[in-house]
């Protein structure tokens, strides 16, 4: 069913999302020509490429993927002039569960990521460029496939790009289905043809080894679409949008269980939790409360309403003080939302309300990661399919008393014990529930131990018999038969 | 395997888009082969591999690791109904059963392909008119809950739309 046309809501600051549900837009070049579009990558080529990056540098972008990243800072570590080929990978591979803004960016507007794209190329001495697309967006594929041939055909791609002595392709490349494809070094071993197992960092920084070992620069979407608008405002400029190292804006994603969920693009800091729930989206469903925000993608750690934060924020005077806040006061930031213990994440916000029950949340969010375990370090592998077990069990009223235990303890030794931030963001969910929510887990976990094999067995018959009949509800549909005899 | 000489002149475009290693072309060539012909099968495989001169086993481990592809036939439609968070609150396992009652495919999630519901191997109505596999997030969270038939993307379904889609594709 396609969406109705939705007006911005006014406190928005419509920059990325200019052109998304803008009445008569379409996504072909003419209609972006008409509308002033390009121009910033002619400006662009009339600059020096170093220039280009230190006007990055200066506008304080952080990338907008999910780590933050400052994006001058990653670009300042590519050399125009080194010994190897430099290479632009696109990361559209939007697969962090509530996130949904690049969707739009690709769908409705893809020729401002091209012109991102360009002017970054042209800033970095880049003659080739991969835009990595999820598997699931084919209609994405296509129409960014078309406004390619679009853009060679006007010249600003292909061989000598404005008339430049500067070639430049840049290919669709698809993903196909896998979450771990967007994290850098795993896409770029997918773009290489092979299973998307992340590389260890150091030395594989992509900067510096990424595809075919040629220093890379990896940018998500958004982040790529924001550097037209450094271009077009300059560095200086664009630095005054939003607060001191969280320049900018941002498109925040809202879904759940809020009566008008979307994407809203705001400044940086300017928008509160609250504000953004009750003003922007029409607050909490009829009758319900606030529960909790999961608010930066489901890997980010929850926040439960209610609870007191503390974040640190300048006097005055210039001096810091500790300020006690709600959930509803924490502003919209990178800094702010690590201050309280979680991250800005993808931008991504998930709201529950006061219905849902916490077990089964953090259950389904479990299955996702069991599920997306690229399988290559054995605490993730595993661990990732424990607590999925762990919490189906609990969720089919199986738990026993020391589940809440068992599965912090299992989370604590994944993070930090694997290749790449994937341990991070699987064990964070579960280590902030059980935190956040222990009385949730202890009320669902009563039952006693169970032993851990019928007694009658000894160890020579265990050898001799095939199979061993455990403790029922060990798996599967015993799960659903333990529950329904409780 | 003969392949018909126009797919056989995309493949060979598709390379060129990879002028440093043909190896990148393996997963553009194997979404390719999936379109065409419904599914990854052995003869496929082994003419990827041949053709960008790897072992069948570079093929094969991406044909395993990568959830989109299979090697079984699907379902004259293929639906898929996003399982995660945002669309499982706002209905997406009570779609997914909707769409499994419609299609006379056991809704159980065990038997709707494999472990979790995710389709390995996929689960074929009996008519072979429908498959339906249960995938993580498909990047709409804002609009639950939310499927794919074959590569069209459908928001906000209701059962009385989703049953209506159902007829749409027959």
């Amino acid at each position: 069913m396609p969406s109705p046309l939705r007006q911005p809501h006014p406190r928005e600051t419509r920059m990325i999302f200019k052109n998304i549900d803008r009445p008569g837009w379409k996504n072909d070049i003419e209609t972006y020509l008409a509308d002033g579009g390009y121009e910033e990558m002619k400006k662009a080529f009339t600059m020096a490429p170093v220039d280009i990056v230190n006007e990055v540098k200066t506008s304080g972008l952080r990338g907008r993927g999910g780590a933050g990243f400052p994006c001058g800072m990653k670009w300042g570590f590519v050399k125009q002039d080194g010994p190897k080929p430099n290479y632009i990978i696109v990361n559209a591979d939007e697969s962090e569960p509530g996130t949904f803004k690049d969707r739009y960016i690709l769908h409705q507007d893809p020729h401002q990521l091209l012109e991102g794209v360009i002017i970054s190329a042209w800033a970095l001495n880049v003659h080739l460029a991969y835009i990595y697309i999820r598997g699931e967006f084919p209609d994405a594929a296509r129409i960014m496939e078309r406004s390619i041939a679009e853009a060679k055909a006007k010249g600003f791609v292909g061989k000598n790009v404005l008339g430049k002595n500067f070639d430049l392709d840049i290919y669709v490349h698809r993903g196909a289905g896998a979450y771990i494809c967007g994290e850098e070094t795993g896409l770029i071993e997918s773009l290489e043809g092979k299973r998307a197992y992340p590389r260890i960092k150091p030395p594989y920084f992509p900067a510096v080894l990424g595809l075919y070992q040629c220093p890379t620069i990896v940018n998500n979407v958004e982040t790529l679409c924001h550097i037209k608008h450094i271009i077009r405002m300059g560095g200086a400029e664009y630095a005054k949008l939003g607060r001191p190292n969280n320049t900018g804006t941002r498109i925040v994603c809202v879904s759940g269980d809020v009566v008008s969920p979307g994407y809203f693009e705001i400044e940086l800091g300017a928008v509160t939790f609250g504000e953004l729930i009750n003003d922007f989206c029409g607050g909490m469903k009829p009758g319900r409360k606030l529960k909790a925000v999961i608010p930066g993608g489901s890997s980010a750690k929850v926040l439960r309403a209610g609870e007191a934060y503390k974040i640190k924020e300048k006097a005055g005077d210039g001096t810091m003080v500790e300020k006690q806040i709600g959930l509803d006061d924490i502003p919209l930031d990178f800094d702010s939302l690590a201050a309280v213990g979680s991250m800005a994440g993808s931008g991504g916000i998930i709201v529950m309300d006061d219905s849902r029950d916490m077990v089964w949340v953090l259950n389904n969010i479990n299955s996702f990661y069991a599920h997306e375990s690229c399988g290559q370090c054995t605490p993730c592998r595993e661990g990732s399919l424990w607590m999925k077990k762990i919490t189906d069990r609990i969720v089919a009223g199986g738990g026993v008393e020391r589940d809440p235990a068992v599965l912090k303890s299992v989370a604590d030794n994944i993070a930090g014990k694997t290749i790449c931030a994937f341990g991070e963001a699987c064990s964070w969910p579960t280590q902030s529930f059980l935190a956040k929510f222990p009385e949730e887990f202890q009320a669902k976990s009563k039952k006693p131990l169970p032993p851990p094999m019928p007694p009658e067995y000894v160890a020579e018959e265990v050898v001799e018999h095939e199979t061993v009949q455990t403790v029922q509800g060990a798996r599967g549909a015993g799960i659903m038969a333990a529950a329904a005899g409780r | 395997m003969e392949l018909p000489p126009e797919f056989a002149a995309e493949i060979d475009e598709v390379i060129t888009h990879y002028p440093v290693s043909k190896r990148s072309a393996s997963l553009p060539l194997l979404h390719l082969f999936q379109e065409k012909f419904g599914f990854i099968s052995d003869e496929a495989i082994l003419w990827i591999a041949d053709k960008l001169e790897l072992q069948p086993i570079n093929i094969l481990e991406l044909v395993t690791f990568y959830p989109m592809f299979r090697r079984k036939p699907a379902g004259k439609h293929h639906i898929r109904v996003c399982r995660t968070l945002s669309c499982a609150m706002g209905g997406g396992y009570e779609l997914f059963e909707h769409f499994c009652r419609k299609t006379g495919i056991h809704p159980h999630l065990e038997h709707a392909g494999g472990v979790n519901g995710h389709g390995d191997p996929i689960s074929v109505s009996a008519d072979g008119k429908y498959s339906i596999e249960f995938v993580e997030c498909l990047a709409s969270c804002g609009t639950a809950p939310v499927c794919m038939i074959n590569d069209d993307f459908y928001e906000g379904v209701t059962h009385g739309e989703a049953s209506a889609l159902l007829e749409k594709y027959p």
